[in-house]
């Protein structure tokens, strides 16, 4: 076992897709902290869900599996989606989990149909298209991974340069606005970071669990840590961690796809966080809650028995 | 003697998609006095004071505020009010201590990118002691008390040091300690001549706690010094129940 890993990571197409996913769950982990503090990881949900069509048209107009044009397509389709989902919850009687869900089911249908269609046209590019559906990471080559890292980069270093109005805007954005900072400048900031981390989580996760990777490092993290500065970058370690091993079990194992196995080492963090945590863990609340109790039961049994003299 | 004027507003409409909330609505708030904005439910109170924090763009009219001398436009005096949002508006399980957020006061000072520094920590410990919090600088927020976090969130408007207090609703469900303690602090505000606005919705406490009231129903019906505005006609006047046209809104 030990020896198939260290020959595994002696493996070239390995390590291609292990820096890949690492960087993917590192970029997801930090800036999934600003989507679940703002409450739109739903809207993430919905974004990535709705990709799908934009990849299929994306595909039919230029012919090739060319990442970057599919994802352009991506990106359009998603925010047209977002969009939707805004108006109908704000001008039309639909509340926003309805309309949420209604549109996200829609465009992924909408993207089936048009993957299947694709599927039964003669182009013999189109073989490993559907791939986008459940992500396909070995499938990385050096230059995603690289675009994976110059994006990373520049979202990181925004992080940085702006930290305190994202700090700011994330807890309270309309005192932000009455403190001079431009809202729509930084919330503009903000949603784009979080579309472009989706939008690159695509090809490797795929469009149904790439909201995970974006969600769940920063709860697991938030349960550790009552401080932004901590929680960012714990997330960002979480989700980095999370890459690296499911690339490695799905290296290891017989025809385990990458994403998912990702994403099922992921939920080992987030539960174990939730159980075990030393200050919110449930472990910890649920025993507090039983000294307390019993504290009661004792006063209340000494109060008893003075009034029974 | 003519009182000098904070913010006046003249001929103010603004509406919803079209349904509107406020009518031809002019008033001016004076300047060093602490004056409540009362009326019912849906009646454009925070409408009111969030179409003068420029979050909401009105039909038509105009509002003037006054910092120095002469009046300027909101971009150029933003700075100088600070507005404390209803609490509730906020996530407070958010992952930030009490100084934090105070310290947020502060940014609007510091402009972009810069971090806060010794200075601005000092001014955000000083605003904690006044709001009566002193030993709470490190306290995570979500293990606030609904009275303790309203005082975070007048210590941190405090930290902006400004001219013009907003103040949404800030005295709803506190406890009396922190009643008192808010209404201590406004007060003294006024005596340094900064002008601070309350929406308010407790009536009983009126005349105890304001110099000015602004009685308002989707216009404003009364305005002036509470000893001769506060009168018993008044306040029936803009509680009655058919002024929202047979219309029943909630806010």
């Amino acid at each position: 076992m030990w020896d198939q890993i260290t020959l595994l990571f002696k493996d070239y197409t390995f390590q291609i897709v292990a820096l890949g996913t690492g960087f993917l769950g590192l970029l997801s982990g930090a800036i999934g902290t600003y989507a679940t503090l703002k409450k739109e990881s739903l809207l993430g949900d919905a974004l990535s869900h709705s990709a799908l069509p934009g990849i299929g048209i994306g595909f039919l107009i230029i012919q090739s599996k060319e990442l970057t044009g599919l994802l352009i397509g991506a990106t359009i389709s998603g925010l047209i989606a977002t969009a939707i989902i805004q108006l109908m919850s704000k001008k039309s009687s639909v509340k926003f989990d309805s309309a949420l869900s209604l549109v996200l089911s829609s465009f992924f249908g909408l993207g089936l149909v048009i993957m299947t269609h694709i599927q039964g046209s003669p182009n013999a590019q189109q073989a490993g298209l559907d791939s986008f559906i459940f992500g396909q990471a070995s499938a990385m080559l050096v230059r995603d991974v690289r675009l994976i890292a110059i994006i990373g980069t520049i979202i990181f270093l925004l992080v940085i340069v702006f930290w305190k109005e994202f700090k700011l805007f994330a807890f309270d954005s309309d005192f932000g606005r009455t403190l001079g900072f431009s809202g729509k400048f930084i919330e503009f900031l903000m949603s784009t970071m979080i579309v472009l981390t989706i939008i690159l989580g695509l090809e490797s996760v795929g469009v149904i669990l790439v909201s995970a990777l974006l969600i769940g490092p920063s709860v697991a993290a938030r349960q550790w840590s009552n401080k932004l500065g901590v929680v960012l970058p714990l997330a960002g370690a979480i989700g980095f961690v999370s890459g690296i091993s499911g690339t490695i079990i799905s290296s290891i194992g017989n025809r385990i796809p990458t994403g998912p196995s990702i994403v099922v080492v992921l939920s080992i963090f987030v539960i174990f966080s939730l159980f075990f945590s030393p200050e919110r863990g449930m472990i910890v609340k649920r025993s507090i809650h039983k000294k307390q109790q019993k504290n009661f039961m004792k006063q209340i049994k000494s109060l008893e028995k003075e009034h029974g003299k | 003697m003519e009182e000098q004027k904070a913010i006046d507003i003249h001929q103010l409409t603004v509406a919803y998609d079209a349904k509107p909330v406020l009518w031809n609505t002019s008033v001016a708030f004076k300047k060093g006095k602490l004056t409540a904005i009362v009326g019912p439910n849906g009646a454009g109170k925070s409408t009111l004071i969030k179409t003068i924090l420029d979050f909401i763009k009105p039909v038509t009219g105009q509002i003037e505020y006054f910092v120095g001398k002469q009046s300027s436009e909101y971009k150029e005096i933003k700075n100088h009010i600070a507005y404390v949002p209803q609490n509730s508006t906020v996530d407070w399980d958010f992952p930030a201590t009490v100084l934090d957020v105070v310290l947020m006061g502060r940014y609007g000072h510091l402009g972009w990118f810069k971090r806060p520094r010794k200075k601005d920590k000092d001014i955000a410990k000083e605003m904690l002691v006044k709001v009566g919090m002193p030993s709470f600088s490190n306290r995570q927020i979500s293990q606030l008390s609904g009275g303790q976090r309203q005082r975070v969130f007048l210590a941190r408007a405090l930290a902006q040091e400004a001219e013009i207090y907003m103040l949404d609703e800030p005295l709803a469900g506190v406890d009396m300690k922190t009643e008192h303690i808010i209404m201590d602090l406004l007060k003294e505000l006024t005596k340094k001549n900064k002008t601070v606005i309350v929406v308010h919705h407790d009536l009983q406490t009126v005349e105890e706690y304001f110099d000015e009231v602004i009685f308002i129903n989707q216009e404003v019906l009364n305005s002036g010094p509470v000893s001769s505005v506060f009168t018993k006609a008044n306040i029936e006047e803009t509680y009655r129940q058919d002024r929202n046209l047979g219309e029943e809104e909630d806010t």
